[in-house]
C-alpha cells in the first residue's frame, strides 16, 4: 500500500481547519472582553497594550486546545498504524483517508494529536501545582514576614535548603521509580495538601469568627470539599472514584510544588516585610485585629500584584520544569503524549528525522511565551496605577 | 564585614551537612539501594544474594554510622571475604583500605563510583574541568551579549529598539534549553549542516565545529533573563538626577550614557550573573545530555541514574558548594560595588 501525501498548504489550511472550536471559542471569549474591557478591571487593561493581547490570545488558545482535545485530534494519541512509521507531514492514513498533519514518530503515532493531548498535561499539571505551590508558600511566608525572629529564620533557613539544590538533582532524587515503593512521596503530598485547607480554614475563622452564620457554612464547606479532595489525592479514597491521581503523577505533582514553593515563599516574605510599615496595617494593630486577620486581611490583598505576575511567570516556570522532568524520562510514562517526553524521544533521532521533533517544541514554547508576555504586560498594567 | 563572611560561611557549612544528609538518606532507600545491589552483582540473583551483597559491603550498618564514615569522623570499616573470613577491600576498584581508618570528605577522599570502577575522584574532577571550559564559553558569550542588549534597550525606554529587544529577551526565557537545542540542531546541523550536533569529540578537541551548538542552547536561555534586569536597572538609573544634570550640562548622550549611567546600572546585573549560576547547573545537565558532551551534567545523570551512591554524593557536594558560593560573592560583591549598601 502507498502512502499518499498532502501539499503544504493543504497541511496548514488542514491543521488550521482541524483547530476549529478552538477558534469559535477564542473569538467569543476575546470579541466579550474587548468589548467589555472597561468593567473586567486588570483583566480588561491587558487589552490595551499589544503584548497583552497577544499574551491572553495563545494562553486561552492553549486552554481550549486543552479542553477540546478529543474533537481536534483526529488520532488516539496512543494508538500506532504500522504503515504510518516515521511518515513525513500530511500523510494520509489509506484506512480511515485521516491525515497525520505533522506526521508520525518511530512508533507510527499521529505527532498532531500528540501535540495536542500533550497541552491536557501540562495544562493540568502546570497550573494546579503553582497553586498548591503558592498555597504553601503564603501560608509560610506571610508568618515569617511579619513576625521575624526564629520563625522567619527557621523557616527561611530551610527555603534557602531547598533552593540551593539544583533542580535537576532534587527531580532525580525524588521522581524515581524506587521512591513510590516508599512512603516518602505520599507524606509529602499529605502535607503540601494540608496547606489550602488550612489557609482556607484561617482566612474564614479570622474574618467571620464574630458571625457564626456565615463561618459555620464556609468553614464547614473548606472542610468537606477539603477533606473530600484531600483523601481522593492523597489516600486515593475518594468514596464517589471521581477525585483520582496515578502515583506517579502524585510523585511528580509533589515534587514540583516541592521545588517551587520556597521561590514563593521567598517573594511573599519580602512583600510582607515592606507591607506591614504602612499606616493602614498600624491601624489595624491599633484596632486590637488578631495577627492572621492582617496578614490575610489588610496585608494579602495588597501583595496581589506582585503575587499575580509571579504566578503568571511561575505557571510557564512549572510548564518548562513538567518539560525537563520529561526529558529525563522522570516520572511520566514513556509513552505519555507531553511536549517533554516527545522531545526527549524525538531529540534522539533528529539525525534522521526533524518533524516529530519540532511541533512539540514549538507548542512548550509559545505557551510559555504567553505567559511570560501577560505577566511582562501585567506588571506593566499595575506599575500605572 | 569579615565577620559576615564568617557568619555566611558558617551557614554554608550547616546548609551543605543538611543537605548531604538529606541526599544521603535519599539514595539509602530500600529500593535504590537494591537497585545498587543488582546493577553489582551477576543477572538472576536471589534476594539473600542481593541482601547478602548490601551487608557484605557495608550498606546495612547504621544510617548515622555509614553517614559519619562518609564523613569522615567514624573511621571506615573494611569488609570481611566471606571465603577466607580476613579484612578484605570494600571495592578492589578503589584501594580500599584492609585496616579501619578515617577516610572521608573531611579527609578529602571522596569514596568509590560503583558504576565506573573507580574512585570518585579522578571520574568527578576531569569532569568538573571539562563543564568549567564549557561555562567559560557561556559566560564570555552570554555576559557581553545580554548586558549590551540591555543597556541598548534601557537607554531610552520605551523607544522601538527597547521593545523589540524586550519581547526578544521575553522569548529567550521561554525557550528551555532542551528547546532551543532542538531547534538549534535542526537549524544547523539538520538543515544547514555548517554545525554538529553533538560535542563528543569536544573532550579530545574543542572546535568550532563541535562546542558551537552546546554554547548557544547554554547561552540563550540566560541572556533574556540577564537582559532584562539590566534593561530594569538601566531604565532606573536614567531617570535619575545625575543623569539629567549631565545632560543638561551640555554632554552628548553616548558619553552620558557610558560615563554617567553605565558604571551604576551594572551593579545589579552582576548580582543576577552570580545567581545565575544554579540555573546554569541545571542546564548543563541538560545540554551535556543532548550534546553528549562528558562533563559534571553527565556524570550526574549518570550516577542519579545507577544510583552511584558516591558519585551522586560527590555532585550534589560540588553542586551545592557552587550554589552557595556564589549566593556569597554576589552579597559581597554587591556591597563592594555599592558603596551605599553595609553588610551587618
Amino acid at each position: 500500500m502507498q502512502v499518499e501525501y498532502l501539499s503544504a498548504l493543504n497541511v496548514v489550511l488542514g491543521v488550521l481547519a482541524r483547530f476549529w472550536p478552538v477558534w469559535i471559542a477564542l473569538a467569543l471569549v476575546m470579541g466579550a472582553s474587548f468589548g467589555y474591557k472597561k468593567k473586567l478591571g486588570l483583566y480588561g487593561q491587558l487589552f490595551d497594550s499589544g503584548v497583552g493581547i497577544v499574551g491572553v490570545g495563545i494562553c486561552l488558545f492553549w486552554l481550549f486546545t486543552a479542553i477540546f482535545a478529543s474533537t481536534i485530534s483526529p488520532f488516539d494519541p496512543l494508538a500506532q498504524v504500522p504503515i504510518m512509521k516515521d511518515a513525513l507531514p500530511g500523510a494520509i492514513e489509506p484506512a480511515s483517508k485521516l491525515v497525520y498533519y505533522f506526521g508520525g514518530d518511530k512508533l507510527a503515532r499521529d505527532v498532531f494529536s500528540r501535540m495536542v493531548y500533550g497541552s491536557q498535561i501540562v495544562l493540568i499539571i502546570a497550573p494546579a501545582a503553582t497553586g498548591f505551590a503558592l498555597m504553601v508558600g503564603i501560608t509560610l511566608g506571610l508568618p515569617a514576614g511579619y513576625y521575624g525572629g526564629r520563625i522567619d529564620t527557621v523557616l527561611s533557613f530551610l527555603a534557602n535548603l531547598v533552593l540551593a539544590f539544583p533542580v535537576i538533582l532534587l527531580f532525580y532524587l525524588l521522581v524515581t521509580p524506587g521512591i513510590m515503593d516508599t512512603p516518602i512521596p505520599y507524606a509529602m503530598a499529605g502535607l503540601f495538601f494540608l496547606f489550602p485547607i488550612i489557609f482556607f480554614s484561617v482566612l474564614f475563622w479570622t474574618r467571620y469568627k464574630n458571625r457564626p452564620d456565615r463561618l459555620y457554612i464556609l468553614l464547614g464547606l473548606t472542610l468537606v470539599l477539603g477533606g473530600w479532595i484531600y483523601a481522593g489525592l492523597v489516600f486515593d479514597a475518594d468514596p464517589f472514584k471521581i477525585i483520582h491521581i496515578d502515583p506517579n503523577q502524585l510523585n511528580i505533582f509533589v515534587a514540583v510544588v516541592f521545588a517551587s514553593s520556597p521561590g514563593v515563599f521567598r517573594i511573599v516574605r519580602g512583600l510582607v516585610m515592606d507591607i506591614k510599615t504602612r499606616d493602614y496595617v498600624a491601624a489595624a494593630q491599633t484596632r486590637g485585629e488578631s495577627p492572621w486577620y492582617i496578614m490575610l486581611w489588610e496585608i494579602l490583598p495588597n501583595a496581589r500584584g506582585p503575587l499575580i505576575v509571579d504566578a503568571c511567570l511561575r505557571i510557564g516556570y512549572t510548564t518548562i520544569l513538567l518539560g525537563t522532568l520529561g526529558y529525563f524520562g522522570l516520572g511520566l510514562a514513556p509513552e505519555s503524549p507531553d511536549w517533554g517526553t516527545a522531545i526527549k524521544d524525538a531529540s534522539r533521532l533528529l539525525r534522521s528525522f526533524i518533524h516529530p521533533a519540532l511541533p512539540p517544541t514549538i507548542a512548550l514554547m509559545s505557551f510559555v511565551l504567553g505567559l511570560n508576555l501577560l505577566a511582562d504586560s501585567l506588571r506593566e498594567q499595575s506599575m500605572k496605577d | 564585614m569579615l565577620s559576615f563572611v564568617i557568619r555566611r560561611l558558617g551557614t554554608m557549612a550547616l546548609t551543605m551537612l543538611c543537605l548531604t544528609m538529606i541526599v544521603f538518606f535519599l539514595v539509602n532507600l530500600g529500593p535504590n539501594l537494591k537497585k545498587l545491589a543488582i546493577s553489582q552483582t551477576e543477572m538472576h540473583t536471589s534476594a539473600e544474594q542481593l541482601e547478602a551483597w548490601l551487608v557484605n559491603h557495608g550498606y546495612r550498618q547504621n544510617f548515622f554510622v555509614r553517614y559519619g564514615q562518609w564523613l569522615g569522623i567514624m573511621p571506615k570499616q573494611p569488609v570481611t571475604d566471606p571465603a577466607t573470613g580476613k579484612p578484605a577491600q570494600r571495592f578492589s576498584f578503589c584501594n580500599d583500605p584492609v585496616v579501619p581508618t578515617f577516610s572521608g570528605i573531611l579527609q578529602g577522599d571522596f569514596g568509590c563510583s560503583t558504576k565506573f570502577k573507580t574512585t570518585v575522584a579522578s571520574k568527578l574532577f576531569p569532569a568538573l574541568s571539562a563543564t568549567g571550559i564549557l561555562m567559560l564559553c557561556v559566560l564570555a558569550v552570554m555576559v557581553p551579549i545580554s548586558l549590551l542588549v540591555g543597556i541598548l534597550a534601557g537607554m531610552r525606554e520605551g523607544s522601538r529598539t527597547d521593545r523589540t529587544l524586550s519581547v526578544a529577551s521575553i522569548a529567550s526565557t521561554a525557550t528551555p534549553e532542551y528547546v532551543s537545542g532542538v531547534i538549534f540542531t535542526v537549524i544547523f546541523a539538520s538543515w544547514l549542516g555548517v554545525l554538529n550536533g553533538s560535542a563528543a569529540s569536544a573532550s579530545q578537541g574543542i572546535t568550532f565545529y563541535n562546542f558551537t551548538l552546546p554554547v548557544m542552547t547554554l547561552a540563550i536561555y540566560g541572556i533574556g533573563y540577564i537582559a532584562r534586569m539590566t534593561r530594569a536597572s538601566m531604565v532606573e538609573v536614567m531617570t535619575q538626577q545625575y543623569i539629567r544634570t549631565a545632560r543638561l550640562k551640555g554632554l552628548s548622550f553616548g558619553s552620558v550614557v557610558i560615563k554617567h549611567a553605565l558604571r551604576n546600572a551594572l551593579i545589579a546585573p552582576f548580582t543576577v550573573i552570580m545567581l545565575q549560576f544554579p540555573w546554569l547547573l541545571t542546564g548543563v545537565v541538560i545540554v551535556e545530555v543532548m550534546f553528549r558532551y562528558q562533563g559534571f551534567g553527565y556524570t550526574l545523570v549518570e550516577a542519579a541514574g545507577n544510583n552511584d551512591i558516591d558519585l551522586l554524593l560527590g555532585c550534589s557536594l560540588v553542586s551545592v558548594f557552587i550554589v552557595l558560593i556564589t549566593q556569597l560573592i554576589s552579597d559581597v560583591g554587591y556591597a563592594f560595588l555599592n558603596p551605599r549598601i553595609r553588610v551587618q
